[in-house]
C-alpha cells in the first residue's frame, strides 16, 4: 500500500541527526516501516551527518587509545551479515519500534478506556518533551473535536480515520500544529489503531472530555 | 563515472579501509580507520556536551562497534563516513541522552520493500562526499546553522529556537527548506 501522508521533513532531519526526542522518534521509526520514500530521505540526511562529522575539527585521542582498542578487538567477535528473513506466521500489526514498548503485538496491549468509543495505552519513554500513546478508536466512531497546544503526530497502524484534512490509512502520518482543530472519525468496518505523539495537552472543545483530561493524561 | 584523481594518485579512502576490515579482519586497515575517524568522533561527542573522558570512551566504543559490525556495512547504501556517523549517533543517544533509539528493524516483516535503486547510487564515495559538502555549502547561512546545530550539537527544535532566540516555527521552516534544497541537489545519489 502506498503511503500518502508523511511527517514534516524537519522531523526526518532531526531523527537522522539523533536530535529528536524519543517519543517522536517512535512515530518516525514506525512510519519508516511503511514508507520507502522516507527511508531514502533518512539515508540522504545521514549522508549529510557523515560529511558534517568529517568536517569537525579533530581532538587528540588519549595516548595509547589505539593500542587499547586493538587489544579490545582482539577479543571481539565480528557479527554475521544482516540477512532479512521475515519470521514465519502472519505479519504483526505493530511495527517493531512499537512492539518493543508494548512487549508484544496489538492483542497484547493493556488498553485503558478513554471515554465511550476509545482506548489508549501510554507508552513510557525517557524523554521529557513529548508523550506517545497508542489509541484504539471504535469503527465508525469519532474522537471528540480538539485543538492542540503544540504539535501532534498521528500514525495509522490499522483501520483508517478521516478528518477535515484527509483520509489516513496504515502508514499514513498526520502532522498537525497548534493552529489545527480537527475531529477525526474512525473508518467504518474496522477499529482504527494509531500511534499519537503530542508535546502539549489536547484542547477539547466539549465539556466532558475536558474535565476528564487530567485523569486520562491526554 | 571517472574516479577523482588527485595528481595521478588515489589515496585509499575510509571506504577502502572499512571494506578491508570487513573482508579480511585487516587490523592495519582498522588502525588507519581509527586514526582518521576516532579523533573526529571524540570532538563531536565533546560538542554534544560530553566530558573529554566520556567523549574518548564513546569514540573508542564506536570504533570497536565498527569492527564488530563491519560486515554489515553496505557500500551501495552509504559511505563509511555516513555509516560510522550512524553508529556514533546511536551510541551517543544511548550514553549521553540515556534514551532508547527507536529504529527500523531490517527484519521487520511489515517492511514495505524498497523500489529498485538508481545506478547512480554506485557513484564514487569521494564524489558523493564532494557533492554533499557542496550542497550543504549552498544552503543559506541561517539554514546551514540550523542543520549543523541539529547534527553536530544534537539540539532539538526547541533548543535551537532558544539558542538563536528565534521562534520555534521559524526553526522548523528553516529545517524543512534546507531539506527540500538538499533533496533537489542530491536526489539522484540516494
Amino acid at each position: 500500500m502506498t503511503v500518502h501522508h508523511h511527517p514534516g521533513s524537519d522531523l526526518l532531519l532531526s531523527y537522522a541527526a539523533g536530535s529528536l526526542a524519543e517519543s517522536w522518534s517512535i512515530a518516525i521509526a514506525a512510519h519508516l516501516s511503511h514508507c520507502p520514500a522516507c527511508r531514502q530521505d533518512i539515508e540522504l540526511a545521514e549522508a549529510v551527518g557523515g560529511v558534517l562529522l568529517h568536517d569537525v575539527a579533530a581532538e587528540h585521542m588519549a595516548p595509547g587509545a589505539l593500542d587499547d582498542v586493538l587489544e579490545a578487538i582482539g577479543h571481539t567477535m565480528q557479527e554475521a551479515p544482516l540477512v532479512a528473513i521475515p519470521p514465519p506466521g502472519p505479519a504483526p500489526i505493530l511495527p517493531k519500534s512499537v512492539r518493543d514498548y508494548v512487549g508484544g503485538d496489538v492483542d497484547d496491549v493493556p488498553w485503558q478506556r478513554l471515554g465511550k468509543d476509545a482506548f489508549q495505552f501510554l507508552i513510557e519513554t525517557r524523554d521529557g518533551e513529548a508523550k506517545a500513546r497508542l489509541l484504539r478508536i471504535k469503527a465508525g466512531r469519532p474522537v471528540p473535536s480538539h485543538g492542540h497546544g503544540g504539535r501532534e503526530l498521528t500514525l495509522v497502524l490499522a483501520g483508517r480515520f478521516e478528518d477535515e484534512i484527509s483520509v489516513f490509512r496504515p502508514g499514513d502520518m498526520e502532522d498537525v500544529d497548534a493552529e489545527t482543530v480537527h475531529k477525526p472519525v474512525a473508518g467504518v468496518g474496522e477499529d482504527c489503531i494509531c500511534l499519537a505523539v503530542t508535546d502539549a495537552p489536547l484542547r477539547f472543545k466539549e465539556f466532558l472530555p475536558r474535565i476528564l483530561q487530567p485523569i486520562l493524561k491526554i | 563515472m571517472i574516479p577523482d584523481n588527485y595528481n595521478g594518485q588515489v589515496a585509499p579512502s575510509d571506504n577502502d579501509f572499512l571494506m578491508r576490515v570487513a573482508a579480511q579482519q585487516d587490523r592495519e586497515a582498522f588502525a588507519q580507520l581509527f586514526k582518521s575517524i576516532a579523533p573526529r568522533i571524540k570532538a563531536y561527542m565533546m560538542k554534544l556536551g560530553a566530558s573529554p573522558e566520556t567523549a574518548e570512551e564513546i569514540a573508542q566504543e564506536t570504533l570497536i562497534t565498527v569492527w564488530r559490525k563491519s560486515v554489515q556495512f553496505d557500500r551501495h547504501k552509504s559511505s563509511a563516513a555516513t555509516w560510522i556517523f550512524t553508529i556514533a549517533r546511536n551510541l551517543r543517544i544511548d550514553r549521553l541522552r540515556k534514551e532508547n533509539r527507536p529504529a527500523l528493524d531490517p527484519n521487520e516483516p511489515l517492511l514495505v520493500p524498497d523500489g529498485p535503486r538508481s545506478p547512480l547510487a554506485e557513484i564514487e564515495e569521494s564524489t558523493v562526499v564532494d557533492r554533499v559538502t557542496a550542497a550543504i555549502g549552498d544552503l543559506p547561512l541561517d539554514q546551514q546553522e540550523a542543520v549543523r546545530l541539529s547534527f553536530i550539537e544534537g539540539l532539538s527544535h526547541g533548543e535551537i529556537s532558544e539558542r538563536l532566540n528565534v521562534p520555534l516555527g521559524t526553526i522548523k521552516s528553516r529545517l524543512r527548506l534546507s531539506f527540500e534544497k538538499l533533496r533537489l541537489s542530491l536526489g539522484d545519489i540516494r
